[in-house]
């Protein structure tokens, strides 16, 4: 098991690299460069200080030396200074990092609470009425879009019943009540739209587990249809849910980046977004570099969670 | 003496997509205690349908419309599920044709050979899995102890089926269904997995029920046979009485298709022409009729029932000159 976590790990440092190739590079490609921004906000339009600015931004250095510059940096825990406030990203990364973190973990959350319990019981009710309304429900899920359900629950409460979502946001070691109650709407929501594909592919997967011979077998044994359930089947119909889980990783976070915006929940979502428009270089490699980093360690976990699940994969 | 089981004039239904197919039509059997009965017939004839339809276990599209399985004096038929599942594992085991998928892979041989002696005999898990232990090495399995703790995946398909003896002998059972235990194994340990699943039945005085399609298998192990062909039972006798004197057409044709160890090397080995028949399909009549070098007329028209011909050996035949 030892020796799995280190091959995997030593697998996840090329992977690392080529992201941080491309996350250095795409951000540098997208049109209009941090310094235009500059000079057109200050409105000064001549070219000496375009050099004079650069220089003290460090982007006078040719591009390969300014990645090995932030390779090295990034590599000792420095992700830069931000362009514009002039403070270190990893100081931003460290306060924004663990609210966008926390939803996406309350998120995930939802996700499984919804998911796999509904799945189960879709599968063990195939073809009656309560497993066509979940199944239908799961789509609906899957067909809209979770920004759009976000603007609905801001919009439509308070013009009806005068309430809307809280905004206010309260660090959780402040008051965990407060910051849950503001979470708990983005999370929901976010949690939703993972938790359909989960759930389909929690009743796919149960009704093929179901039809197996070892299934058969228990039932031969005398075993209650529940023990059935739960003893024999969950965990090998959870092998492949736990894969699309980590496949699904991005999108939680990606979806966390929109909902953040539209709840007000100062996580990395809208540092990134205002650092894309800035055109604020370190942040958004930073932040890039994190989501990569993060997404791998996800993968990672999902693998020792097959070790857990599939006894193959243990020995 | 009454039968431990008397099967009578079952018949199963399934439902496809292109319709209702009757997989059994009429069928009867009966086993006493101690007793090896060997159901023997080619894919298709309704035999594993058979045993599946004793323990209920013919899933969702199948189901018994007529007829009654008696078992120790209960009809297995119309007890409630709660009843038939006292009844699995504890009075009834199975054994599968497919040791490699028959044992689920995430749980350890242990907690699967123990599951029935803790569900049924109400043990503690560390009872069940001492019981477990001695089980295994009552199949003869190496180290039997410390393998309580491995996966299927550890173990080989001889190994398995050996696995699946021990689970089928956990509770004891009065009859033991094996639905062909050897099928899916190298010819090399067939014999000994048959060899050991008959003296374990023998020692603990449970009946079998050994479904194949070996002849061979079935001079060696049974005690009685019961030959079917298209759903229903054309022939059954006590071995020995069936090899001297097989009264079925299907049943000579089964044996002459034997290889003969004495036989001329070079000799076309015999088969019976043909295709095994669709039970969508059946003909009319006797449905061996296409494939019977003895068919007359009346086999095309009229259903032949099974009719003792000699003591305790019934066929179900109008009969023919040889």
């Amino acid at each position: 098991m030892q020796a799995f976590i280190i091959r995997r790990l030593l697998a996840v440092i090329p992977t690392l690299l080529f992201t941080s190739v491309i996350v250095f590079a795409s951000i540098r490609l997208i049109p209009g460069d941090v310094v235009d921004l500059m000079l057109a906000q200050n409105d000064i339009s001549t070219g000496t200080d375009r050099a004079v600015i650069e220089a003290a931004l460090g982007l006078d250095k040719p591009i390969y030396e300014q990645y090995f510059i932030w390779v090295a940096n990034a590599l000792q825990g420095d992700f830069g200074y931000s362009l514009w406030q002039n403070t270190p990203v990893a100081e931003q990364l460290a306060v924004t990092l663990p609210i966008t973190f926390e939803l996406g973990f309350l998120a995930l959350i939802v996700a499984l609470t919804v998911a796999i319990p509904i799945g189960i019981y879709s599968a063990m009710k195939q073809d009656t009425p309560g497993d066509y309304i979940t199944r239908s429900f799961s789509l609906l899920m899957l067909a809209i879009p979770s920004f759009w359900l976000g603007t609905l629950v801001m919009v439509f409460p308070s013009v009806w019943w005068r309430w809307a979502p809280p905004l206010q946001y309260t660090p959780f070691f402040e008051d965990p009540l407060g910051n849950l109650a503001h979470m708990l709407v983005p999370a929901v929501l976010l949690g939703l739209s993972l938790s359909a594909v989960t759930m389909r592919m929690t009743r796919t997967m149960m009704l093929e587990v179901l039809r197996q011979d070892y299934i058969r077998t228990a039932r031969a044994k005398g075993l209650h249809e529940n023990l059935i359930i739960f003893r024999h089947a969950l965990r090998n119909c959870l092998i492949p849910v736990v894969t699309l889980i980590g496949l699904q990783a991005p999108l939680l976070i990606g979806g966390a980046v929109i909902l953040e915006q539209i709840f007000v929940v100062p996580g990395m979502g809208l540092m990134l977004l205002e650092a894309v428009f800035q055109r604020d270089y370190p942040v958004v490699t930073g932040v890039f570099l994190i989501v990569g980093v993060s997404i791998l360690l996800i993968n990672l976990m999902v693998d020792l969670t097959y070790g857990f699940l599939d006894p193959k994969v243990r020995h | 003496m009454s039968p431990l089981l008397a099967i009578s004039d079952l018949s199963v239904t399934f439902v496809t997509e292109r319709g209702q197919v009757q997989a059994l039509d009429g069928v009867s059997l009966s086993l006493n205690a101690g007793e090896t009965l060997a159901v023997v017939g080619e894919s298709g004839s309704g035999k594993s349908v058979t045993a599946l339809s004793i323990l209920g276990l013919l899933g969702d599209s199948g189901s018994v419309s007529n007829g009654s399985i008696e078992f120790d004096g209960e009809d297995l038929t119309k007890v409630s599920v709660q009843r038939l599942r006292e009844i699995r594992g504890n009075q009834i085991a199975f054994i599968f044709q497919e040791p490699m998928s028959s044992l689920n892979p995430v749980l350890t041989i242990g907690t699967q050979v123990a599951e029935p002696i803790w569900l049924h005999h109400k043990k503690s898990w560390s009872e069940a899995f001492e019981q477990a232990g001695e089980l295994l090495q009552r199949v003869a399995i190496p180290d039997a102890v410390k393998r309580l703790e491995d996966y299927p995946h550890q173990f080989s398909g001889g190994m398995r089926q050996r696995v699946m003896i021990a689970m089928a002998l956990a509770c004891q059972p009065k009859l033991i269904i094996a639905d062909e235990p050897t099928t899916a194994l190298d010819v090399t340990v067939q014999a000994q997995i048959l060899s050991l699943l008959k003296n374990l039945t023998k020692e603990a005085n449970s009946s079998l029920i050994l479904i194949t399609h070996d002849l061979g298998v079935v001079a060696r192990y049974a005690d009685k046979v019961a030959v079917m062909y298209g759903g229903r039972v054309v022939e059954t006798a006590y071995a020995t009485e069936l090899y001297k004197n097989p009264q079925h057409p299907y049943t000579e044709g089964l044996m002459a298709s034997i290889p003969k160890l004495d036989g001329d090397p070079g000799s076309t080995l015999y088969t019976i022409e043909g295709q095994p028949p669709d039970l969508s399909n059946l003909p009319s009549g006797c449905s061996f009729n296409p494939r019977c070098p003895h068919a007359q007329d009346k086999c095309t028209m009229t259903k032949p029932t099974l009719a003792e011909v000699a003591p305790n050996h019934k066929r179900a035949c109008f009969g023919y000159e040889r």
